[in-house]
């Protein structure tokens, strides 16, 4: 059974200029000890989807619609006080940006100390001897120090590594992981991206990774979301996707991506561009919502949006060309 | 010869911090200890390595967001890091930054407007109030952010937009030096592809110079013109692209090349794992600092600094072995 079931989540948030409708209707699921990757244009709706699964959108302005069942519970149905339970314990998220969810007032052992003491209810020695345990984990240098420190006294990637430590302090069953290593080199991303798979080894843990390295998507996930103007536009198992991508938006994306060692087989100067704009979701759109960017756009497309459709197995993809293998790259 | 536009010499930063019981015993965090390079004119120079190995504080005193422990950085000749007010004022304006997270960097009450029109009235750059619209307009052209937005507050925007606003900012000064701090690392690979391609050219049009700090060496070895590596406060290897991505030197920054994951599922990589800690910037490794994680470590690590030595034209590696010594005991 799917530990996350999340059927046609729309997340709309009233602006002055209308609505924006920066989800809408996404469905998808996660199985117990599943690495299921989100990738996607900046915009396109990956963050607020990530906060609406721990309901942390902002309502008003927002508001969310449809159903996000985790164990069996639908969560947009639970009390605030519920919900306060499941965050932090049972689902928890490494935010996009470190520096505005850590508290720039309390040093970072505090921070997590407290996540223990609510969620496992250890007392305030243990709790001081796991966080400490927890920064050595992610790889901070000299625990002890760290855990007096405030966020300001650390450098970026140590920043992050203290949102993961608190993250994953109390061995969540669904880890949402939103860009948790884009301030890391290499080296300590190929640790944490460790750390998150011993999580799903030890707990069985889920795990939601939001992120646009698609070298990180190809080494850990399993199966690849890919989102477009708040819509899942493609999806598929990561060797499917990558090997024969469908959506002229996802080949795009592909083909944007510089490889190491360009410099030596003289690689064009330039990188591809996915020309032209997100459309604007405050407008009604009809047709396909790639349709405004996409070289293949007929009228067709640009008068009826493409439904998901099989194209492969387990490939879905939403575009009216891509069965008929006209756009193989 | 002009001077090159940046010149940095045995930049140190030491930052103070307490430690011991009850905080007693003050230290210092070696966050920089004894860094040279040079950025000439339209030139990219990329600074990579481990986290909290001091790439961020050698970006922030060039940008003189606090004064340095020691060394000198010079601005086209003119020294910056003990100038006065009013001469900071202009080279504040010749160097600009844009940090990874844009969000905690642009006011969230001001609109995209006034974000951008800050750094012209600031800097005295436009000539009337229909030039000021002119430039914030043609702006959000060149960063490709529809005009509309322009009376849009931050928190309006998905991160990508956001780091758009934040690089418009920089632009908005004129700058001859942008210090770009994990500027494109948030954003997505088409926005990177955008964003990288809109500094390429900037640089070929207005020889904008780069100083690229970046964990994602696949978009530096594709924009970059030089590379520094660093390891806990010192560069261990600055070398031109070519030699630091087809023939790298020193041990780390092999290692760190070899860790990059490849968009291609399964495939097959040998990375060097580097075996323990990363040591502390308070009590540095004797020695050659990274002797403690080499995997190619020899006595005569553990107690003599290699230095920075010419290995090529263009290629400088501080490690043992570059100097014809012998490895004999691991
Ligand atoms: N509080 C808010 N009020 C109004 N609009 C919002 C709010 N938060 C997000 N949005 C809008 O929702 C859309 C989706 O944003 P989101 O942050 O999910 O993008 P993303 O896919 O995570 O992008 P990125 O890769 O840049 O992080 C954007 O158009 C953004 O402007
Ligand atoms: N204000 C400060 N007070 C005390 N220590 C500091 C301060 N700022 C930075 N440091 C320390 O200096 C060292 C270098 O930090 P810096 O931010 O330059 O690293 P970095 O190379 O940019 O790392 P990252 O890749 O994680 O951003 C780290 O050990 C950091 O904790
Ligand atoms: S439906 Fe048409 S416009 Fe949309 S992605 Fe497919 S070919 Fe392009
Ligand atoms: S000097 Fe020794 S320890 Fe340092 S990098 Fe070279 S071989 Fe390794
Ligand atoms: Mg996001
Ligand atoms: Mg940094």
């Amino acid at each position: 059974m799917a530990l996350l079931e999340v059927d046609n989540l729309q997340t709309h948030f009233r602006t002055p200029g209308g609505i924006n409708r920066a989800v809408d209707g996404v469905s998808f699921h996660v199985n117990e000890g599943e690495t299921l990757a989100i990738v996607g244009e900046s915009g396109c709706g990956k963050s607020v989807t990530s906060m609406s699964l721990m309901r942390l959108i902002p309502e008003p302005p927002g508001r969310i619609a449809g159903a996000i069942r985790f164990a069996g519970r639908d969560l947009l149905q639970l009390s605030d006080r519920e919900m306060r339970a499941i965050r932090g314990n049972d689902i928890s998220m490494i935010f996009q940006e470190p520096m505005t969810s850590l508290n720039p007032v309390l040093t970072v052992g505090r921070q997590i100390r407290e996540t223990l003491m609510i969620h496992q209810g250890l007392d305030k020695q243990a709790a001081e001897a796991h966080a400490v345990e927890m920064l050595t984990l992610v790889g901070i240098p000299e625990p002890k120090r760290r855990v007096r420190e405030y966020p300001h006294q650390l450098s970026g990637g140590m920043r992050q590594r203290v949102m993961i430590a608190i993250a994953l302090a109390c061995n969540p069953k669904l880890l949402i992981a939103d860009e948790p290593t884009t301030a890391l080199d290499v080296t300590i991303q190929a640790q944490i991206l460790k750390l998150m798979l011993d999580l799903k080894r030890r707990v069985g843990a889920a795990i939601i990774l939001i992120t646009h390295d698609l070298g990180v998507v190809a080494e850990i996930a399993e199966r690849v979301m890919v989102m477009y103007a708040g819509r899942k536009v493609e999806e598929a198992p990561v060797a499917e996707l990558f090997r024969s991508p469908r959506h002229p938006y996802t080949q795009g994306l592909l083909g944007a991506v510089p490889r190491l060692g360009s410099s030596l087989t003289g690689t064009a100067r330039r990188l591809a561009e996915i020309p032209g704009q997100v459309p604007d979701l405050r407008k009604p759109i009809t047709g396909c919502v790639f349709a405004g960017r996409c070289a293949l756009a007929t009228d067709l497309c640009r008068q009826y949006a493409p439904g998901l459709e099989e194209k492969g197995p387990r490939h879905v993809a939403a575009c009216h060309y891509a069965a008929k293998g006209a756009v193989a790259a | 010869m002009s001077p090159p536009l940046l010149q940095v010499n045995d930049l140190k930063k030491h930052f103070p911090v307490k430690s011991g019981l009850f905080g007693r015993k003050s230290e210092f965090v070696y966050a920089v200890d004894g860094v040279s390079f040079e950025i000439a004119r339209g030139e990219t120079l990329s600074l990579v390595g481990e986290s909290g190995c001091g790439k961020s504080t050698v970006g922030r005193a060039i940008l003189r967001l606090f004064d340095i422990t020691a060394g000198q950085v010079i601005l086209d000749g003119q020294r910056i890091d003990d100038a006065h007010p009013g001469t900071m004022r202009q080279m504040r304006r010749r160097v600009q930054v844009v940090f990874q997270d844009p969000f905690s960097s642009l006011n969230p009450r001001m609109r995209v407007r006034d974000i951008l029109a800050e750094p012209i009235r600031n800097f005295g750059l436009a000539k009337s109030a229909e030039d000021l619209e002119v430039r914030v307009t043609s702006l959000m052209d060149t960063v490709r952010l529809p005009r509309e937005a322009l009376n849009r507050r931050p928190h309006e925007f998905s991160g990508g937009q956001r780091q758009r606003i934040g690089i418009a900012r920089a632009l908005a000064a004129e700058p001859e030096l942008i210090v770009c701090d994990e500027a494109v690392s948030a954003l997505d690979v088409s926005v990177k592809a955008q964003i990288v391609n809109l500094l390429q050219d900037l640089q070929s049009e207005f020889g904008l110079a780069l100083l690229f700090i970046s964990h994602d060496l696949a978009i530096v070895e594709h924009m970059t013109h030089r590379v520094a590596v660093m390891y806990l406060g010192k560069i261990v290897e600055i070398a031109p692209r070519r030699e630091i991505f087809a023939a790298p030197r020193h041990p780390y920054t092999r290692a760190l090349l070899s860790a990059v994951p490849l968009p291609e599922p399964g495939a097959q990589r040998n990375p060097i794992i580097l075996k323990g800690d990363v040591p502390s910037p308070i009590n540095p490794p004797k020695g050659c600092r990274f002797h403690t994680r080499c995997p190619l470590v020899f006595d005569r690590c553990r107690v003599e600094e290699p230095v920075l030595r010419a290995t090529g034209t263009e290629q400088w590696v501080a490690c043992h072995l570059e100097d014809g010594a012998v490895a004999t005991s691991g």
